[in-house]
């Protein structure tokens, strides 16, 4: 029937902190002072930040150097506090007042959106996740198409939900929304207006904690 | 084999020249045609628009959002444990598989790991909900192809299996069952022997699958050479799962990391397939189906006693911090990005499904095939329309 290739690669050993330590020299190697920050998690993952301008150098910088060959996913970020808070708000009463400190995740940043995406080398048996800030005043990066084609997708969603354009890519139709809707929904600053309508019926806990009236170890 | 696809190219042939002729009589340039956004090969509501060239297609361009219910942004008006009861609606036919990766990041970030038993009943449960679902494809397919009896044994073998489900967590689609720290409920008595004997008859569907479509002529010449992804192309698009395995990579997330699940306690087989068509990633999942009634037996052979909870806060706070989990779910790599500023629910989640990747290759992969085998094309790419639109 069917020419079988079973699988006999022995299962190599996982990527340890040292792989990951290489990663970030072999980028740096590269990019120099563009890539700004990174950060190695111990048995975990390793995070980068680059430079906005060297965001497409980056990433052929991980597809032909450090052997990223995987298109994982290309998202965003708004590191604003949501002005809505959770949506828990008792309408009746005034709104709280909110913390409007713009503060980032690992690796830092200095802008209020973060592109960020995933990339995978499949033979190494790691991933990086790489970040770039977008600038304030003009939401615009390089476009990954070029490097990965499942980019294509990613950016066009990106594009809908945050309002970031992506410089080289020519068809940035939404994907999901008509084309006639306005605002970026996954902006922070875009309210949820289902629940400002009907508060959230989840927010009172009716049942009862787990080991409410006994020992927590018994539950 | 050769011979077939030699009969075939040529009686293409004959087709696209008679089309041509009838085009140049008729003046014709082409036409644009719906597939959808209700098809049977379409597992939800897909369109697909392609532009057709008497049987060719020249431009073909898949049209999701019909149902983007927009998880990401509901998330984030949730606390941690509440996200479970979205997410298990992303790929409905395999809910409990989107549960464990959200649930294992969080778990990450909060520095704990649920307990041996816990970790086990998760594999067992992930396991059965690939199984739910990729029967599903199997007996679906037939269906796509004008053969109307695998449906009704994939979904009375499946039966079965959402039966398990059912019992082990009180929901046959949406089992919500996945806890941070462990688990809702320790597994109901007697259900193990009743899980051993299932999987023997899983393992029956899936041979008497391969002798009733595997081996058939008609399924064989349609499915063979036709829509050949080759391996550079699936990798940069993102394919995962068994699309990526069938075009020889060999690549599967249950080996490839470790997660705090049960699958280095298992012997299993990551099957590949050199050839990358529809049929390679068709037998791909039939044999990953058979694999995983493998795997669901020896994880119950090795089922550790203990509890099934490990220590956690009543009320759930999240520590500051970034998290990243995928696993390999029946479509294949799903994973989400959790980002959490120490608060009761998350800050920003950005789920990575397998369809979305999966489907953005549809354009370029439908470039130039006739219309006949968009159907099987898709059929074999196997998506489900809420893990496209989420």
């Amino acid at each position: 029937m069917a020419v079988v290739a079973l699988s006999d690669t022995e299962t190599l050993a996982l990527p340890g902190d040292g792989l990951r330590e290489g990663i970030v020299q072999q980028l740096r190697d590269v990019l120099g002072d563009a890539l700004l920050d990174s950060l190695v998690k111990p048995g975990d993952d390793v995070w980068v930040r680059v430079r906005t301008d060297a965001w497409r150098a980056a990433g052929a910088a991980l597809r032909d150097v450090v052997g990223c060959d995987y298109f994982c996913f290309l998202s965003a970020i708004d590191w604003m506090p949501s002005p809505y808070g959770r949506g828990e708000d008792d309408p009746t009463e005034p709104p709280p007042e909110r913390s409007t400190e713009i503060r980032q995740g690992y690796t830092g940043g200095d802008t209020r959106m973060q592109v960020f995406a995933r990339v995978r080398s499949i033979q190494g048996k790691f991933g990086v996740t790489i970040k770039a800030d977008v600038p304030d005043d003009h939401q615009v990066v390089d476009s990954w198409i070029s490097l990965y084609a499942g980019a294509n997708w990613h950016e066009r969603e990106c594009h809908e939900m945050f309002g970031i354009g992506f410089a080289g890519h020519n068809d940035l139709r939404n994907m999901y929304l008509p084309t006639e809707f306005e605002g970026y929904p996954l902006r922070k600053d875009f309210p949820l207006l289902a629940r400002m309508v009907k508060p959230w019926p989840g927010i009172v806990d009716v049942e009862p904690l787990p080991g409410d009236g006994e020992d927590e170890s018994d539950v | 084999m050769s011979d077939l696809a030699d009969r075939q190219k040529l009686s293409y042939i004959a087709a696209q020249a008679a089309d041509a002729r009838l085009n140049v009589e008729l003046e014709t340039e082409g036409m644009t045609l719906n597939i959808g956004p209700q098809h049977p090969a379409t597992h939800g509501t897909l369109r697909i628009i392609v532009r057709l060239d008497g049987e060719q297609v020249i431009w073909a361009e898949p049209s999701a959002g019909y149902m983007h219910r927009g998880y990401e942004k509901l998330t984030e008006v949730r606390t941690f444990p509440q996200v479970t009861t979205l997410i298990n609606r992303i790929d409905w036919l395999g809910s409990f598989a989107n549960e464990v990766p959200f649930i294992l990041a969080a778990e990450k970030l909060m520095d704990i790991e649920a307990p041996a038993r816990a970790q086990h009943i998760r594999t067992i449960l992930f396991e059965l909900s690939r199984i739910a679902n990729v029967s599903l494809f199997l007996g679906d397919l037939g269906v796509q192809l004008g053969a109307i009896t695998p449906v009704f044994m994939a979904f009375r073998d499946r039966e079965y299996v959402l039966n398990l489900i059912e019992g082990a967590t009180g929901g046959r689609f949406h089992p919500n069952f996945d806890r941070i720290g462990g688990l809702k409920d320790d597994l109901p008595a007697g259900w193990l022997v009743e899980t051993k004997q299932v999987m023997k008859k899983l393992r029956n569907f899936c041979t008497e699958m391969e002798d009733l479509l595997f081996g058939n002529e008609i399924f064989q010449s349609r499915t063979r050479g036709i829509g050949v992804i080759p391996k550079e192309v699936a990798l940069q698009y993102g394919l995962s799962g068994a699309n990526l395995r069938a075009s020889g990579v060999d690549w599967d997330l249950r080996r490839d990391q470790n997660l705090p699940l049960a699958y280095d306690k298992v012997d299993f087989k990551v099957w590949t397939h050199p050839d990358g068509d529809s049929f390679a990633r068709c037998w791909l999942r039939l044999q990953e189906t058979r694999e995983a009634t493998k795997i669901v037996d020896q994880l119950i052979d090795t089922l550790p006693a203990g509890p099934i909870m490990a220590k956690v806060p009543r009320i759930i706070k999240v520590p500051e911090g970034e998290a990243w989990v995928s696993t390999e779910n029946p479509l294949g790599e799903m994973g989400y990005y959790v980002v959490s500023k120490g608060d009761l629910g998350p800050f920003r989640v950005k789920i990575r499904t397998a369809s979305f990747n999966n489907i953005s290759i549809v354009p370029w992969l439908l470039r130039g095939v006739y219309v006949p085998d968009v159907i099987t094309i898709l059929a074999s790419l196997y998506f489900i329309l809420g893990d496209i639109d989420k």
